[in-house]
């Protein structure tokens, strides 16, 4: 094959088929451009850079549920055969049935968010182009680490979301704990990033490729065949020097330590971004690597059989962050006074349960070879996570939104600040606390239908004997932690309404009618909704976990 | 959709309209349409409501009141699931909006209806926040008669949770002194309880498979509506049992008939050594017992109970501790018989135990309320007893009406002390409105002072000492004489429970109402009843008189239902478990739990 044929292959794959399937990041990446282009033209500096933002991403936003809607096997689409699946820019990314759904939570989540931002003041309008390009590029590198089908790629997506969330940390200038928080952020990103690359290249190095499904079926054989002692321990030290890197982002227990100090330094905004955003595309990573080393689609049952051993390995090392990160993430916020960094406790602590359906998906990987009884079960775990990353966008970024416009009204994020809220701000308090009941995970609302749909995977896993003992504990944990959780919640909750508000208050009220108001009411009520009338959420994160097999 | 649904579902209107009035009615009293400060408005638009909820179950109920029965309506005397209504509400998990009334659950749905219409009537003394209080009181009467009503398992835990919010907000902010303790601590019991709950049910929904039931029992347990065509119904039934995979169900029939089939999965798969149904039991039992509650988990009853408000404690009393019971009867026994059968002695130990300390406990207290709260641990304990020996005879002979009389004593000793602790935390909420203070020390003389309200009063702890002739007697006796059989001990110690019961009851009567003069505090504020409390007064004590002197106004509902259950339980037993003795309790099987999804 001679260059001229490669460069034609190359080009019209790029063009007929890579491109169409990238067009919501190619959206993104074009409004950061315009963003960029925008303050140098003297003319279009009158344009609110929040403006052409908010334009690029609802492109980007149609686009992703154009996608969604399109797909073969969605819930539009007439019933079809196998899940669909396509390499694309030559099997660096992949695009299927998951891809959409995150992206489309990617982009709705800056739909709703940019104009949060407007309406809660951070940031200002002199910084709002520098935010809005740093915010957009996070969002594109998360959109492919959702994406990514080879460990390059994993490892360009994870820095291209991180390092603009690094600044982003640190966008209150003058503030001292927004400074120390981002760097924070940045050493501890950066030595995860190393350990992460490391463990990549010692993988790379054994298994001869970093593809992910090449890695499978060479892990595979390597496996069935009985690899000598000392590769079997690369493998695994590689295996867990990957889950260091997905853990910092996930800020899993024991490499959380930045995320309170980060969330308390920084605004409330970025907070809501990181809380929601940057976790999506985490959990969206664990399982694309997850799921794609040790249970690759569309594989025969032989190249299953022989990573038994790995999906064991997978499932036990994110089971057992999953309890960790669970349970110091409900415990650690007993004691905070700070809403900020209770809210980052407890974002910590959804991780672990975000966690326990992903250790659920991939211990099911092989389960629909071992009979009809398992058929879909791995597909249901998934589809059970992105489910509560469908839910978890409106829940924490309704409560950072709450805490952001209080904020401004009560100049305070202390949660003593809330005391007898109810009297001033009925409205924002009983919005407020649907928010923090669904948090809890109480039925009739969203919260509760994420968490009982992960915790099903959970039970699915132990009545089809996979890694029966890990469930088990998992099972047990998620349910104790959910009434741990119960206190500090409602902790907030109780002091909104049942203590008297403090003498010196001058804040004016916030009322539900009002732009903000609606902006809070339209963030709370899919938590209601999606809590009684979730089939229909649900299909589509089923159609999303359609490539688990 | 409904439109379609109503017209093959006779009762899915009235029995949709009577669940989730309250909570529309809520709805729109949350809205900002009426202006501040029109309390009374909102008080007699939320009687109004109660009101409704109490009528249109009476409609579905007892349809001899209103001139025979129509399609839909309830009829008295049959065993079986009456007036279901059937939708489907998520079918990726087989979840669906069924709801049904049998003997079990209609008279229990009537005394909820009931007691909301007393309780919210006793409610206006209360003035802080009138519109949030009735907002919160409809959502619990929602969650309440959903629990009873509903027959998917999804459905039933949704509304088991949605009582705990507004019964948290209802002790925590309208509640005495010690009111955010009280709350929380409810709070977690009860949710520690549900998590549980959760498990269990989780675990129950993978186990089973409707494919192994007989197209009889399918359209028995609603898994296919027998509403449906004859050739609509057949093609279900196919379609059903010979789909490749297992087919998953929420729905309670179905699963007690799974749960009761000779190669029941429950009894099979194994988690950690023990059989589903074991472990589910122990779960399900655990999470239903906070409810009742009993000793040891019983400490947040008496605090919810002495800080909340009057109302409150009635509803808690008279309707939130059935739930427990309820769900024993309803879930625990006939979806895990083999569980129920191995732990007969942990329910039944359990139950005596309550039964006593709850006695004990309630003679040294010093408050009228903790008394009476008290008195209600002991009360339930008798429930636990009289549910608990019904499959405790089995291993000796298959008597099975002597379970049948335990459980009928169950049943009404759970809709006795629905009226007689209402009643009794009533007349106690009527003292305190006057002379705002609870100490037993500090009475004497209510009888001279208020001698209308003190008959009534007197009249409602004789129903709750069980005074041959009131309500409170016949489940005692009952359940006394059926535990006889299974262990002479536990008899003697219910039997021996009623004397102390007599004598907490006799002596609080004595402290409080006899005696010369009242000299406490606020002497001067001892008015004779109002109107409205002397309305909500009445009725329970005529009922109370009518339970005791006519017994067969309940049995008549309540015993086809149960001696149905208790039958076939007893069926089960002697067929299919002592089949498979080893099978049934711990032991050292091998685990199996993989091969129990597909038989």
């Amino acid at each position: 094959m001679n260059l001229g044929v490669l460069l034609t292959d190359l080009v019209s794959d790029t063009l007929n088929v890579s491109l169409p399937a990238f067009r919501p990041e190619a959206c993104l990446a074009v409004t950061v451009v315009l963003l960029l282009l925008c303050r140098m033209l003297p003319g279009a500096r009158l344009l609110h850079s929040s403006w052409v933002a908010f334009g690029g991403v609802l492109f980007a936003a149609a686009y992703a549920w154009a996608d969604l809607r399109s797909l073969p096997g969605s819930p539009w689409q007439p019933v079809s055969g196998g899940a669909f699946r396509e390499e694309l820019f030559g099997g660096l990314l992949v695009f299927d049935g998951f891809t959409a759904y995150v992206r489309l939570i990617l982009t709705g989540f800056l739909v709703l968010y940019i104009p949060f931002t407007k309406l809660s003041g951070i940031p200002g309008r002199e910084e709002e182009t520098d935010f809005h390009v740093l915010l957009l590029g996070a969002v594109l590198g998360m959109c492919l680490m959702a994406s990514a089908n080879h460990l390059l790629m994993v490892f360009m997506a994870v820095e291209m979301a991180s390092v603009p969330s690094y600044a982003l940390a640190g966008f209150l200038k003058g503030r001292k704990a927004a400074s120390e928080a981002a760097l924070k952020y940045a050493v501890y990103g950066a030595g995860a990033a190393g350990i992460m690359l490391y463990g990549i290249s010692l993988l790379g190095g054994v298994l001869g490729s970093l593809h992910l499904p090449t890695m499978a079926t060479k892990l595979s054989a390597l496996l069935a065949a009985g690899s000598p002692g000392g590769v079997t321990t690369a493998l695994m030290l590689g295996g867990l020097m990957l889950a260091v890197g997905l853990a910092f982002k996930l800020s899993a227990v024991p490499f959380h330590f930045w995320c309170p100090d980060v969330f308390e330094g920084a605004a409330a905004e970025v907070g809501a971004f990181l809380s929601v955003a940057s976790k999506a595309a985490a959990v969206a990573l664990a399982i694309r690597l997850g799921c794609g080393l040790t249970a690759p689609s569309g594989s025969d049952a032989a190249v299953l059989a022989g990573l038994a051993d790995a999906r064991s390995y997978a499932a036990h090392v994110i089971g057992l962050l999953a309890v960790l990160t669970c349970t110091l993430g409900n415990l650690g916020a007993y004691g905070q006074t700070n809403m900020k960094r209770m809210l980052a406790y407890s974002t910590i602590a959804h991780a672990g349960y975000l966690m326990i359906g992903v250790a659920a998906a991939i211990a099911l990987g092989g389960a629909g070879t071992a009979g009809a009884a398992g058929e879909g079960a791995a597909r249901d775990a998934v589809a059970a996570v992105a489910f509560y990353l469908g839910v978890y966008l409106f829940m924490n970024l309704a409560a950072f939104a709450i805490v952001a416009l209080l904020r401004n009204v009560l100049r305070s994020e202390e949660i003593a600040a809330y005391a007898g809220l109810i009297q001033s701000s009925p409205g924002i308090v009983v919005a407020m606390g649907i928010v923090l009941v669904s948090l809890i995970g109480l039925p009739p609302l969203a919260g509760f239908t994420a968490k009982f749909l992960v915790f099903a995977s959970a039970a699915q896993a132990i009545t089809l004997g996979a890694e029966k003992p890990l469930m088990i504990v998992l099972l047990a944990v998620g349910g104790l932690n959910t009434v741990f959780s119960l206190v500090y919640y409602l902790r907030v909750l109780a002091l909104m309404i049942f203590s008297p508000p403090p003498a010196d208050r001058v804040a004016e009220p916030l009322p539900l009618v009002s732009f903000p108001g609606a902006l809070v009411t339209g963030l709370v009520a899919p938590v209601v909704v999606f809590g009684v009338f979730f089939a229909g959420l649900y299909a589509c994160a089923r159609f999303a976990g359609g490539f688990a097999s | 959709m409904p439109d379609a649904a109503a017209a093959v579902q006779p009762a899915f209107w009235p029995l949709t309209l009577m669940l989730f009035l309250p909570a529309l009615v809520a709805a729109f009293l949350s809205l900002p349409i009426i202006p501040r400060g029109r309390d009374e408005t909102v008080r007699w638009i939320a009687l109004g409501t109660t009101a409704v909820v109490f009528l249109l179950s009476a409609w579905i109920c007892l349809p001899w009141l209103f001139g025979g029965r129509g399609p839909g309506q309830f009829e008295s005397g049959l065993a079986r699931m009456q007036s279901v209504v059937k939708l489907p509400w998520i079918p990726a998990f087989n979840i669906e909006y069924l709801l049904g009334l049998d003997g079990i659950s209609m008279p229990l749905v009537l005394l909820t209806t009931f007691l909301s219409v007393l309780a919210a009537a006793a409610s206006w003394p209360i003035t802080k926040h009138v519109k949030a209080y009735f907002v919160l009181f409809l959502l619990l009467e929602t969650g309440m008669l959903g629990v009873f009503l509903g027959l998917d398992f999804f459905l039933f835990y949704v509304f088991w949770e949605v009582m705990l919010l507004p019964m948290y907000f209802l002790i925590g902010i309208w509640g005495g002194p010690r009111r955010e303790y009280a709350a929380i601590k409810f709070f977690l019991y009860t949710l520690l309880g549900s998590v549980l709950m959760l498990i269990a049910i989780l675990m129950l929904y993978f186990t089973s498979d409707v494919r192994t039931l007989s197209p009889e029992k399918l359209l028995a347990a609603h898994v296919v509506s027998p509403d449906l065509e004859p050739a609509a119904r057949i093609a279900a039934v196919e379609k059903i049992r010979s789909a490749p995979a297992p087919i998953h169900t929420f729905n309670i029939l179905a699963l007690a008939e799974i749960g009761q089939s000779p190669d029941s999965p429950f009894a099979t798969a194994r988690v950690w050594g023990w059989s589903v149904e074991t472990l589910a039991f122990l779960l399900l039992l655990i999470g239903f017992v906070i409810k009742v509650p009993v000793v040891p988990v019983h400490t947040w009853l008496p605090d919810a109970h002495v800080e909340a408000p009057t109302p409150i404690s009635m509803i808690l009393a008279g309707v939130l501790l059935k739930l427990g019971g309820y769900g024993i009867l309803r879930i625990c026994y006939p979806i895990c018989p083999g569980g129920g059968l191995s732990l007969a002695w942990l329910v039944c130990g359990l139950g005596v135990v309550s039964m006593v300390y709850g006695a004990f406990a309630a003679l040294a207290q010093k408050d009228f309320k903790r008394m009476v709260a008290y008195s209600s641990v002991s009360h339930m304990g008798y429930v636990m007893l009289g549910l608990g020996v019904w499959s405790a005879v089995a291993g000796t002979q298959y008597a099975w009406d002597a379970w049948a009389q335990g459980v009928n004593g169950a049943m009404f000793q759970m809709l006795a002390h629905g009226i007689s602790s209402a009643g009794m935390f009533f007349m106690v909420g009527v003292l305190y409105d006057r002379v705002h203070h609870r100490n037993l020390e500090e009475f004497g003389g209510i009888f001279a002072r208020m001698p209308v309200y003190a008959g009534l009063a007197v009249t409602i702890f004789f129903a709750g000492l069980g005074l041959p002739g009131l309500c409170g007697f016949i489940g005692e006796v009952l359940v006394t004489l059926s535990s006889w059989k299974y262990s002479q001990a536990l008899a003697v110690c219910s039997a021996f429970t009623v004397i102390i019961t007599a004598a907490y009851i006799l002596w609080a009567i004595q402290r409080v109402y006899l005696g010369a003069e009242y000299k406490g505090p606020h002497g001067d504020h001892l008015e004779p009843l109002s109107q409205r409390e002397l309305a909500i007064a009445v009725p329970l004590v005529l009922l109370a008189i009518v339970f005791g002197v006519a017994p067969q106004s309940i049995f008549r509902t309540v015993t086809p239902t149960v001696n149905r259950q208790v039958e076939a339980l007893a069926t089960w037993t002697r067929q299919v478990h002592d089949a498979r003795p080893a099978l049934s309790a711990r032991g050292p099987v091998a685990d199996v739990a993989s091969t129990g999804a597909q038989p």
